[in-house]
């Protein structure tokens, strides 16, 4: 999957994050705002990266802005964004269920 | 570096000043009350001054002293940041402020230590911009964290000395005869101010309703008071409930509530003329909703409700299920007016209410406090001052007093808040150690203290679910991840006193 142009995805609601992908060159680079970066900050930012090479993309220049989301919002936040980023609606649902956890 | 008997590390040279917390009644002897200068009046005399002005270069008030406030209106005050502001204008500085709490609204205070007005402070807690300053290290001395009852203790055994106290008045004569149960701002009970007015050198009436001589009820006396200001307003009424006293609707607090009330009538406690305290976060107020239900089934009525009083403990006493209310301070506005209209609503002072080193304080007659807690760990140490980002956000008020001297001490939380585990290894901070905690309640179950085998007697058979606190804490972390530490700076931000005056812990730089 390929980063075509920014797209975001999320809400600054509690409990909620945004995902805002830009493209990039090379290399994945996350900028990562958030309300428990103290204790979750490595977690969420390894999250992000896993979720996005698990979608093949390899470059992409990450924005995203934590109200303290769970893991499984992380996830759904940053697919859809990439799913958005990239211009494709064709979520391959098996797919992603076999890896997203 | 000296660790205390619960393994916190508290650094030189304060372990020595203060001496380390060795246990909860540890510090326990005999000693000689404070003494305060007093000031004599002739007949003829007058107490009242035009201004605060006034009021402050008669007390002779001089940098380097230490000076009081109350909270009692909360975020309603206006009085500290009125002296405040005219003792910055007469150009006073070096002030250490012994408030018995602070509010968000007292925000100015940050200008006042950057510009060396104000360089101590000892309090119950610090809140939003003011608490994220200090764990920045706006301050070169660390604020040293007191609970309600360690604060009356440390003024009685001279700990701290109050030069000047100002008390916000809602009503006075111009004798100083003082009230808060009439006025324009009444807040009740002044059970933390009486603190003030009894150890103080010297003290301030401040009042917007000054009425003829005598003002009757004498909540604080003419005898301790040396002079009576009166300005526009010293506070804003609504601000005196603002945020503590909600009625929840919210499902998971209700089940916690549901749970905790469940827990209560199962133990030995439940019984005739059994008394509790309810702190003031959503679960810990709605557990009298399911408490009221349970007690007319069984026939029960309370013999006293304490603290920190709220519209809920009245309408129980109005309702003939509690017998009379200890009040050292109202949350909310109905609260007030109670006091002044019943008679078996009784206003306390902070020494009698939980101080550990007074002849005998209320805490020591409670039976059940439903307390909250911002953290707790499986030792099942509480954190009720800092956030889990290291800030300092809270307030230890009476938890450590209440949790150690009542005969079942209850934390009420949510298993987690968004993403913050409230069950964890380690809590960042202790106010309240874990050999005063009996019970912890979540919305996924209880888990009682293993020191408390009696408690796990009596809750057989209870239709709760029942973990121990490492269950709880998985739990927990199944659902947020195991936070990593945070990293805190070396510089000593707060000391967080026990009780007794030892350190139980300390807040570091973030």
């Amino acid at each position: 999957m390929n980063i075509t142009h920014p797209a975001s995805a999320g809400s600054l609601e509690s409990s909620d994050i945004i995902v805002t992908l830009k493209p990039a060159r090379q290399g994945i680079r996350i900028d990562l705002e958030s309300s428990v970066k103290e204790q979750f900050g490595a977690q969420i930012e390894k999250l992000i990266s896993q979720t996005l090479e698990e979608l093949g993309i390899d470059a992409a220049e990450v924005q995203a802005q934590d109200q303290g989301a769970l893991d499984c919002t992380i996830k759904a936040r940053t697919l859809v964004a990439a799913y958005r980023a990239a211009d494709r609606e064709d979520y391959d649902w098996e797919g992603i269920n076999s890896w997203i956890g | 570096m000296t660790e205390n008997s619960i393994d916190r590390d508290i650094p030189e040279p304060y372990a020595s000043v203060f001496g380390l917390y060795k246990g909860q009644f540890a510090r326990i002897h005999d000693y000689r009350r404070a003494q305060t200068r007093v000031h004599p009046r002739r007949p003829g005399e007058s107490k009242l001054v035009d201004s605060i002005h006034e009021a402050i270069v008669k007390t002779g008030l001089e940098s380097g002293m230490t000076i009081s406030f109350h909270h009692h209106f909360r975020e309603g005050d206006y009085v500290m940041n009125l002296v405040m502001e005219e003792i910055d204008k007469m150009g006073i500085k070096d002030l250490t402020i012994a408030p018995s709490s602070i509010a968000n609204v007292h925000e100015p205070l940050i200008n006042l230590i950057e510009k060396g007005v104000v360089t101590g402070i000892t309090a119950s807690g610090l809140r939003d911009k003011l608490g994220a300053a200090v764990s920045h290290g706006i301050m070169d001395k660390p604020v040293v964290i007191r609970s309600h009852g360690g604060r009356a203790r440390a003024m009685a055994s001279g700990d701290i000395h109050i030069d000047v106290a100002f008390i916000g008045a809602p009503s006075c004569d111009a004798y100083g005869n003082i009230n808060g149960t009439s006025g324009k701002a009444t807040c009740g009970s002044l059970g933390y101010a009486r603190m003030d007015a009894r150890y103080a050198d010297q003290v301030v009436a401040i009042t917007d309703s000054l009425v003829p001589y005598p003002n009757t009820p004498v909540s604080i006396p003419q005898t301790d008071v040396d002079y009576v200001v009166r300005v526009d307003a010293i506070g804003n009424p609504e601000g005196i409930a603002k945020g503590a006293t909600r009625l929840t609707k919210n499902p998971k607090e209700l089940l916690i509530a549901e749970y905790a009330a469940k827990v209560i009538a199962a133990t030995d406690y439940f019984k005739n003329g059994f008394s509790f305290q309810t702190g003031t976060g959503g679960a810990s107020l709605a557990v009298t909703r399911f408490l009221r239900p349970m007690m007319e089934e069984h026939g029960l009525k309370a013999g006293f409700a304490l603290g920190g009083i709220t519209n809920t403990m009245v309408e129980m006493m109005e309702a003939g299920q509690v017998d009379k209310i200890l009040d050292v301070q109202d949350f909310d506005h109905p609260s007030a007016l109670s006091l002044a209209r019943n008679d078996n609503h009784y206003e306390i002072d902070a020494e009698m209410y939980a101080s550990p080193l007074s002849k005998g304080s209320v805490v020591n007659q409670l039976d059940v406090a439903i307390l909250s807690a911002l953290e707790v760990d499986t030792g099942f140490n509480v954190n009720v001052l800092t956030g889990s980002d290291g800030v300092i956000r809270g307030a230890s008020g009476g938890h450590s007093d209440t949790a150690a001297a009542c005969r079942m001490s209850m934390i009420v939380a949510p298993l987690v808040r968004g993403r913050i585990p409230t069950v964890v290894d380690r809590v960042t901070t202790v106010v309240t150690p874990g050999d005063s905690v009996d019970v912890v309640v979540t919305e996924y179950g209880v888990a009682v203290n293993p020191r408390r085998e009696d408690l796990n007697t009596m809750l057989d058979g209870l239709d709760v679910p029942r973990l121990d606190i490492n269950q709880l804490r998985d739990k927990a972390y199944a659902i947020t991840g195991t936070p990593d530490p945070i990293r805190f700076k070396d510089r000593t931000v707060a000391l967080v006193e026990y009780r007794d005056g030892s350190l139980i812990d300390a807040v570091h730089e973030v």
